[in-house]
């Protein structure tokens, strides 16, 4: 009885695949007819969906935006741009799935991707079709290993170096205490290079707590960071977390000083976090929604008019922002058409890349080495009645 | 007599099906690469493909012959990956024939996934039902856990390791960094390829669908069936259900030998190693039907594909795919829904005739 | 002192455990099926009480309720469409469609919530109780999650063993069919059940995200295995049983985080579950099961 049904599934989950195999070579074809075409095909690839969707969400609204603009003033080097990102759950296996569903979209320059873990699964590919690209978010310093990736945003060993220079230089502390994500590449990346040049700089770590993807109780890391002693808490972490962090050290009276790398900033816009929790913490981070600069205003502006989700934007959105001009201008410099091949566009773009200066929004005359390491300065900020003010 | 010859001639005949659907497969998108017809979201699904099907037909040994259900598979696929992609990267340079020092990962995948089959089966295998699944949810998640925040290095005073951090392991400075916390293994060789993923999955088919129809494999059976009566018979309970389990987590380390050797990054985190992988193959085994190979290589790869397909509908596709299990679960097992089948089979319209006697037989049975 | 400080975070968190727990473990006893939506439920609920008290502006207390009757109703929409159905197919089918159920609620609150995480402001607000010159804080939500999780465990076992309804729900989990013989509604029964763990979830939901104040769609996933594994330990099916393995896997947890490995909590937690089970197979407080032929 139950044998002739699961024979009769089996025939009807062989006909889907069948159907999905021919729907396969279906895609091909459109990707044949437009390579040919006329306009840059720039694909992204980032988390749409699951845990860590509110970054690929931010890069895609940044991205779209940039793209909307460009097209608006007539294109890169006259061209119409297409812009299409692929969600990868920030998995390493979806993300080269989503590459390769790119391909046959006939992607051209791969403005991604988001995350680190799934990035590195995907520079090889790019090396292998050498193909352009540019990561907005992926911090990771093996990201950039292969000559056709480039940053634009800070590597997490910089920003480790940078926040132990800007705590020792400044005089805010002595004594750190970090709590960091050990499941998380970007925050152990950062912790790493922070506690080499903590000792260099003669800054005492006297707790460094880990916590792992899932935790929701901090009371155990937050207590030891209370009993060591420390003036100061290092949070090289995301903000969706540090915002539990910040009220459960508020919760159980653990009063001391914040400080945090641009995973932190889009704190106060988390929706229905009390600011005031955030009060006195400082964090270096290329972008924040608050500065006063016109290039800031002008994204935020533009940003909210396009009618995006204000939960997102953060500096994610806005390294997205910067990453589709950045691509522009090294395009217009190396004065590549949509009817050269992918390799073509990669080898030009490449060189391009290190002549070429960008003012940003993540920051003014951001230059890149041969490496893909961006030049840039970081700012650092501090939140003064919930609000980013600048510091120095 | 006539009955048993009969039985064993419909086996082979099961079998042949399923090897040659594989067969047809391997040709079909042998034409089609040949004649450059396939597009690379398909040409870079083929070693998951296969990957996910061994998976689900190693699985299904446990969940459908052996009749206990894992939820740790996925562990088992996290330490075969693992060990050999540590041998790999360390034999990199002193075996560069890949001929060679692939075959050698993919037994030490298999095997380290195996021994430590043997090692959680035999304490956790006297447990029952809905318990032995959370304990295999549990092995898994500690696999994934220690793994993904282990780092292990070696240098000329042999091999350190700490779960502290990189800078802990006290290494000298011509050591090299094995697995670096929750980073992982990088740097590991790219060496599957369809054609070895096919032979692994025949290889595994082979093996398997050999060891149901073989003496262990029906003492297996009658284990699942009924347990007391089975033993009662003189079958050896612990020594038959450690042998379908081990043989199901050789294949799944073997599964996993494949996955480290496909992407550049390995890394254990919850998405490819956590207790939702280990769910999803167990979804690919219920759907394809419970016990049935073929069914499971086929809900494996149908199932792998949906998901990418839909790429086009972005936010929704995670939903569609939700409903669309559900749906399906929905379909193929309310009891009502069974009866619909059987009354409208197209099976049943063919052979109606024959129909009458079939079922007078089955009601004997 | 750090020591009582710790206990008393891995009670407050067990309490949490438990209270979710309670709902796996009803559901489990009555029904026997693993609920995988459970936890999902929970991040419903929370999201239901977010909205009302941030923006509808309604007292905490009275949002609380709306959501117990949200999570109620959508336990026994779930109950009537999904598993209903399935009564009768393979258990396992019924695990999947669970698990279906749950990936469902969470791409469904991605798309209707954003996914950005939200900061979910304690609904209690009494001052908390400092001992020993303030190295120990005992927090309201502390002391409320505790006293909770004890009414309702009380509550429930009164429940099961006082009322009608009660035994009926014990009749069926005792034998189905012999309990539609003596004229038990087993269908009412069941979803009366699911009734009662989804409007649990929903208080489960409150104060887990009223002391971790995070609220995205996977905020329920992790909580909810960690609350299955706590009905199992305790032995599923038992209700003080639940109470005593989400306690025990509280204090564990944060025991193992603060004096071995943060890293590591996780795995040791499981790894009690599974020297547990390996030296009594049915859990602490589990029915011993005979097999028969």
């Amino acid at each position: 009885m139950k044998k002739t049904f699961t024979k009769v599934l089996a025939v009807v989950l062989a006909l889907c695949m069948v159907v999905v195999c021919f729907s396969a070579c279906g895609s091909k074809k459109d990707g044949g007819d437009s390579t040919a075409s006329d306009t840059f095909k720039i694909g992204s690839i980032g988390p749409l969906t699951g845990d860590n969707a509110v970054y690929g969400k931010a890069v895609q609204y940044g991205a779209e935006l940039a793209v909307k603009e460009i097209n608006a003033n007539g294109g890169i080097n006259g061209k119409q741009v297409e812009f299409r990102m692929g969600d990868d759950e920030a998995d390493a296996e979806k993300s080269v799935n989503a590459y390769n569903d790119l391909k046959d979209w006939g992607m051209q320059i791969l403005a991604g991707t988001v995350t680190t873990g799934a990035c590195l699964a995907v520079v090889d590919k790019t090396k292998a079709d050498n193909m352009f690209q540019l990561t907005p978010s992926a911090s990771g310093a093996d990201v950039i290993k292969n000559d056709n990736v480039f940053q634009v945003c800070f590597t997490d060993p910089n920003q480790g170096i940078a926040s132990a220079d800007y705590i020792a230089d400044n005089n805010i502390a002595k004594k750190v205490a970090v709590i960091y994500n050990s499941a998380d590449a970007y925050s152990t990346g950062i912790y790493n290079t922070f506690k080499s040049e903590a000792a260099v700089k003669g800054l005492e770590i006297v707790a460094a707590e880990a916590f792992t993807a899932d935790t929701t109780d901090f009371s155990s890391q937050l207590n030891a960071a209370k009993n060591s002693g420390a003036e100061l808490v290092f949070l090289p972490i995301y903000a969706a977390v540090a915002a539990s962090i910040l009220k459960q050290a508020d919760t159980m009276g653990f009063k001391t000083t914040f400080f945090g790398c641009d995973g932190l900033d889009g704190i106060l816009s988390i929706e229905n976090f009390d600011a005031k929790l955030a009060e006195g913490t400082m964090l270096l981070t290329p972008f924040a929604a608050d500065a006063k600069d016109e290039k800031t205003q002008n994204f935020v502006k533009a940003y909210n008019e396009a009618g995006y989700d204000k939960a997102n934007l953060n500096q994610f959105a806005a390294d997205a922002y910067d990453m589709i001009y950045v691509i522009k201008a090294a395009a217009e410099k190396a004065n590549v058409t949509p009817d050269m091949s992918v390799s073509d566009i990669c080898n030009a773009m490449k060189s391009a890349m290190t002549q070429i200066q960008v003012d940003g929004v993540t920051g003014l005359q951001m230059q890149w080495k041969a490496t893909g390491e961006v030049n840039k300065a970081p700012k650092a900020v501090k939140i003064v009645s919930g609000a980013y003010v600048a510091m120095d | 007599m006539a009955e048993k010859r009969l039985k064993l001639k419909k086996n082979t005949k099961n079998n042949t099906i399923t090897y040659a659907l594989v067969l047809a497969v391997f040709l079909l998108i042998e034409i089609m690469q040949g004649t450059g017809n396939i597009s690379s979201l398909l040409s870079g699904l083929l070693v998951p493909l296969c990957m996910y099907s061994i998976l689900a037909v190693s699985l299904n040994l446990t969940v459908g012959i052996l009749g206990e259900l894992s939820l740790g598979h996925a562990g088992f696929m996290c330490i075969g990956a693992y060990a050999s992609s540590i041998f790999s990267v360390v034999t990199q340079n002193t075996i560069t024939n890949v001929w060679i020092r692939f075959p050698i990962a993919i037994l030490i995948g298999g095997l380290f996934a195996a021994v430590f089959g043997i090692l959680i089966g035999i304490p956790i295998l006297r447990l029952k039902g809905d318990y032995l699944a959370i304990v295999t949810l549990a092995f898994g998640e500690i696999i994934k856990n220690v793994l993904g925040s282990i780092y292990v290095g070696y240098d000329s005073h042999g091999v350190h390791m700490t779960f502290e951090s990189a800078s802990s392991l006290d290494m000298e400075p011509d050591g090299t960094l094995l697995i670096n916390g929750p980073l992982g293994i990088s740097g590991t060789p790219n060496d599957s390829n369809f054609i070895v993923g096919i032979v692994l999955l025949a290889i595994t088919l082979i093996v398997v669908l050999n060891f149901i129809n073989s003496r262990a494999g029906r003492a297996v059976m009658s284990l699942r069936d009924n347990r007391i009566a089975a033993e009662s018979v003189g079958i050896n309970v612990t020594k038959y259900k450690l042998m379908a389990f081990t043989i199901s987590a050789f294949f799944a380390g073997i599964a996993g030998v494949l996955y480290s050797h496909n992407l550049s990054i390995l890394a254990a985190t919850s998405k490819n190693f956590g207790y939702n992988m280990s769910i999803m193959i167990l979804v690919f085994v219920v759907l394809g039907g419970i016990g049935s190979i073929r069914g499971s290589m086929i809900a494996a790869c149908v199932l792998t594909i949906i998901p990418e397909k839909l790429r086009e509908l972005q936010d929704y596709r995670m939903l569609i795919y939700a409903i669309v299990l559900i749906v399906m679960m929905l379909l193929t097992s309310s009891p009502k829904m069974v009866k619909f089948w059987e009354a409208h089979s197209p099976k049943r319209f063919i052979e109606d005739k024959f129909r009458s006697k079939k079922s007078k037989a089955k009601g004997v049975q | 002192m750090v020591l009582i400080s710790n206990l008393i975070n891995g009670l407050s968190l067990g309490s949490i455990y438990a209270v979710i727990a309670l709902g796996y473990t009803m559901v489990y006893g009555i029904a026997k099926m693993l609920n995988f939506a459970h936890g999902d439920v929970i991040m419903v609920g929370s999201y239901v009480v977010f909205l009302l008290t941030t923006k509808a502006g309604l007292n905490p207390y009275l949002s609380l309720v709306v959501a117990m009757a949200a999570c109620t109703v959508l336990g026994l929409l779930i109950e009537r469409f999904a598993y209903r159905p399935l009564r009768g197919a393979t258990p396992l089918a019924v695990l999947i469609t669970a698990i279906g159920v749950s990936y469902l609620f969470q791409n469904l609150a991605l798309l209707i919530f954003g996914s950005q995480v939200k900061s979910f402001s304690s609904i209690f607000n009494f001052p908390s109780i400092k001992l020993a010159g303030g190295q120990i804080v005992i927090t309201d939500e502390t002391i409320i999650t505790i006293v909770v999780s004890i009414i309702i465990m009380i509550g429930l076992t009164l429940f099961v063993n006082k009322t009608k309804p009660g035994r009926a729900m014990l009749a069926v989990s005792e034998d189905q069919d012999a309990a539609k013989l003596m004229g038990v509604n087993v269908n009412a029964t069941i979803a009366l059940t699911f009734a009662i763990g989804s409007a649990l979830a929903a208080v489960a939901g409150v104060l887990l995200c009223s002391t971790y104040p995070t609220l995205s769609p996977t905020t329920g996933a992790m909580p909810g295995i960690k609350a299955f594994v706590a009905a199992v330990l305790g032995g599923i099916g038992s209700i003080p049983g639940a109470m005593i393995g989400g306690l025990a896997i509280g204090v564990i947890e944060i025991l193992s985080r603060t004096y071995i490995s943060s890293q590591l909590a996780d795995a040791i937690v499981f790894a009690v579950l599974i020297i547990v089970l390996i030296v009594k197979p049915t859990g602490i407080l589990g029915k011993k099961y005979i097999d028969k032929v």
